[in-house]
């Protein structure tokens, strides 16, 4: 495997990241740097600390009272972590996709058009039009919902209600999309269905994807890390992860040998 | 990661008794394909045509043990999803059951070679072959043992050692050419010893072949590309 490290740009880079629930640490010196063209899947047993550590890629953590983060999160060189930094506006540049599909009771149309008009990212309504458009055809469902854009986003199928909140995501033109587990909740037509569409959007967002199913992570990413224990045990290449790991640990799990 | 002892189980333990089946099926068309050789070689001796049937009808067994040892590694890809060293170890035990299969294939052309030989001629130079196919046959034996203990030395002095396998064929090619210049006569005779060499010389060259497969499995590495002995038959080869 041969990656010309100069050329790659990295969006994300964390250092020696720490995070603490009150007393108890949860995540132990994360190091790690987060490319555009690459996507990156975190894997692990539960309560490894993979998806606390996600949520510390756009402050969700924040919400949490007793949550501590130490150690350094950058943006493009920009400390998140930092008081100039307008948390709401981050979250609009790193956006986040959750494990159930959680679409707003809203029609399918206001789903889409929501962030962009909070952000004010839409002059009227015909550039607003464009957005939800834009949004829903990169997210590959345009075609599905095209004739009933004002019918309740709830009122799709679960597979197309992740699409919408991918869309979602996309409508306020992110830079990053975090995915915590988007699949879990999906058959596997639908699942074929976001990874293809993690596919499709591989190079022009920068993506994170937690996800429990290894086939998973070797499907869609080029980079895998995988966590244990709350610390980063191995980071690298996808395909050198799923057929020579490097640490023992990491071959213990990924052949289900763990515990 | 050089690990030679997979001592964790798995948590879904019937993965492991596939695993194990694997590895027994592979010791037995191993042992097969051994025997074939040391039985091939008697029948040659002894000019035992009976024995020498025996190995061509043996190889049956040899070909319908491939045949299971594929199926079973097919179905557990497709079953079990194995990563990092297990699919190592499927993979090569997948291209060792071939490479086995074709070992028992030159034994069986060793033997039907029986037939065809004039024994009453005196042809000084294939006396060297008993010695050469023992040599050939401890190869597939210690690559095989390589692979039961995922033994990644072990692998690569096989590797190595073909050369004492070639270095006897170049020695009886050599031989037997000189031989067949000064004894027109022997020439048909001469033709099927060099042909018996050259399946031994086919037979060491599996065996590396198994025990780079082996090496593969167990460090995720291929072996370095080794020189091979001169090769009288290479176009390529001078004797300068």
């Amino acid at each position: 495997m041969t990656t010309e490290t100069t050329t790659i740009t990295n969006k994300m880079t964390t250092r020696n990241v720490d995070v603490f629930y009150g007393e108890k640490q949860a995540i132990n010196g994360v190091s790690i740097d987060i490319d555009m063209e690459n996507v990156t899947a975190f894997i692990g047993p539960s309560g490894c600390g993979k998806s606390t550590f996600l949520r510390t890629m756009n402050r969700m953590n924040d919400t949490i009272p007793s949550c501590r983060v130490t150690g350094e999160i950058t943006l493009d060189g920009e400390d998140i972590y930092a008081p100039s930094m307008d948390v709401v506006q981050l979250r609009a540049r790193v956006g986040m996709v959750f494990q159930k599909p959680n679409p707003f009771p809203k029609s399918i149309y206001d789903n889409i058009a929501y962030g962009p008009r909070i952000h004010g990212l839409a002059s009227g309504k015909e550039e607003l039009d464009r957005i939800v458009e834009k949004s829903l055809q990169r997210a590959g469902l345009w075609a599905e919902v095209k004739d009933r854009l004002n019918e309740s986003g709830t009122a799709l199928s679960g597979g197309q209600q992740q699409r919408l909140c991918i869309a979602r995501a996309i409508a306020v033109d992110p830079e990053v999309i975090l995915m915590d587990e988007p699949c879990s909740a999906l058959d596997p037509i639908a699942t074929a269905k976001i990874e293809e569409l993690i596919h499709e959007l591989r190079g022009k967002y920068a993506i994170v994807i937690v996800t429990h199913n290894m086939q998973q992570a070797a499907r869609v990413s080029q980079r895998t890390a995988f966590f244990h224990l709350g610390t980063m045990v191995e980071y690298g290449d996808t395909s050198e992860m799923f057929t020579n790991p490097q640490e023992e640990r990491t071959r213990d799990y990924i052949t289900g040998r763990y515990g | 990661m050089n690990t030679t002892n997979n001592s964790t189980e798995h948590t879904v333990k019937a993965f492991d008794s596939d695993i194990s089946e694997m590895r027994g099926l592979i010791a037995e068309i191993g042992g097969r394909a051994e025997k074939s050789i040391s039985l091939a070689m008697k029948a040659l001796a002894d000019n035992d045509y009976d024995l020498a049937r025996e190995v061509v009808k043996n190889d049956k067994q040899i070909d319908a043990l491939e045949e299971k040892i594929d199926r079973m590694v097919i179905q557990t890809i497709a079953l079990r999803a194995p990563m990092a060293d297990d699919l190592r170890e499927l993979v090569a035990t997948l291209k060792i059951s071939g490479v086995v299969e074709r070992i028992g294939d030159y034994a069986k052309n060793i033997a039907k070679r029986v037939a065809v030989i004039d024994n009453n001629l005196h042809i000084e130079p294939a006396s060297l072959l008993p010695a050469m196919a023992q040599a050939a046959s401890q190869l597939v034996d210690d690559a095989l043992t390589a692979y039961a203990t995922r033994d990644a030395d072990l692998a690569d002095q096989v590797c190595e050692r073909d050369r004492v396998v070639d270095d006897f064929y170049n020695t009886i090619f050599r031989s037997l050419v000189t031989h067949m210049v000064d004894n027109p006569k022997h020439i048909g005779a001469g033709a099927h010893f060099l042909f018996i060499a050259k399946n031994l010389e086919r037979i060491g060259d599996h065996a590396t072949n198994v025990a780079e497969m082996v090496y593969f499995a167990v460090t995720g590495e291929n072996i370095g590309e080794r020189e091979r002995g001169d090769n009288p038959s290479d176009p390529l080869y001078s004797e300068d």
